[in-house]
């Protein structure tokens, strides 16, 4: 629900680029994490770098959220995340996920 | 037994604004009026400002060029203030079809759409238009072609969406203003398209 604006300092550098594989973390935390289940554990590609944003896992707990976290779009392909997808093979479904859910495959 | 009939006791919530608001009120940080022009000005935006952008984007190539690469920056151009916002634009071509949903909560470009309606933040909205966007869509009475690529945006985090959809044929000519009339608040969350009537 938090809109932020993205902040400059004190900002963790990107790690991955726009192109690079990418798979989401499969952990299961308490608290105000904005990662869906669903995608946890998928594998996509970075569809672009959206800038740094205080993290919300942070925020929620009162804190300022720094070093706020480089966001992505990540793509993934829907017959990647449902294995009985019914649609399109090039249908997919586009995340925002903070680089700290985020490791190289 | 004690049925308190339709009175019911505050929620947790409903007392915290209340206490919010009355200590606001009385440090001076805002007065009862203010936080009543809010509300009101809240509950009449519709989604005229989104079929402003729209409208602009199709009769201006460059304005879309823009649109697309800083969304944000090409509403602040039509005078349009949004605040704390990145707005991603996405359009549709003969190729893609574009919708958006917020599986987590209800994140929505108010600033330009103005309040979601009550289907966006159902359960049913959110749990199946990532799962079955095809078959959402349907219900909706929108039926995609098996060869254009669906793309869902799952609104989870700081960007809001905008669909650009396509431009309606036999509307060559358009002012700027009867085109902005054919956009729809559906056919920029992409469970629509706009038609000539």
């Amino acid at each position: 629900m938090a809109e932020k604006k993205p902040v400059k300092a004190k900002a963790r550098p990107a790690k991955f680029h726009a192109g690079d594989q990418v798979r989401v973390i499969e952990a299961y935390p308490l608290g105000h994490v904005r990662t869906p289940f669903y995608i946890r554990g998928k594998t996509g590609t970075v569809e672009r770098v959206c800038g740094a944003f205080p993290n919300p896992e942070e925020l929620a707990q009162m804190r300022d959220g720094l070093p706020a976290q480089p966001l992505y779009r990540v793509r993934f392909r829907q017959n990647d995340v449902w294995p009985d997808y019914r649609g399109g093979a090039h249908d997919v479904v586009e995340v925002e996920i903070y680089q700290h859910w985020l490791e190289k495959p | 037994m004690n049925d308190p009939g339709p009175y019911r006791p505050l929620t947790y919530f409903q007392l915290m604004e209340i206490s919010l608001r009355e200590l606001l009120v009385e440090k001076g940080v805002v007065t009862e009026e203010e936080v009543a022009e809010e509300v009101e000005a809240m509950r009449k935006r519709g989604y005229e400002r989104g079929a402003r952008v729209v409208a602009r984007a199709w009769v201006d190539p460059e304005y879309k060029k823009r649109l697309l690469a800083n969304g944000t920056e090409a509403c602040e151009e039509l005078g349009l203030e949004i605040p704390a916002l990145k707005l991603l634009a996405v359009e549709n071509t003969p190729e893609v079809h574009n919708a958006i949903v917020c599986t987590l909560c209800s994140c929505y470009p108010r600033m330009l759409l103005g309040i979601p309606p009550e289907w966006y933040k159902s359960r049913n909205y959110r749990s199946r238009m990532v799962r079955e966007p095809r078959a959402v869509l349907a219900e909706f009475g929108l039926q995609i072609p098996e060869q254009v690529a669906i793309r869902v945006h799952d609104s989870t985090a700081d960007m809001r969406y905008l669909v650009l959809p396509m431009r309606p044929a036999g509307t060559e000519g358009w002012s700027e203003e009867r085109l902005a009339s054919l956009v729809t608040r559906d056919s920029m969350i992409g469970v629509a398209v706009p038609k000539v009537s």
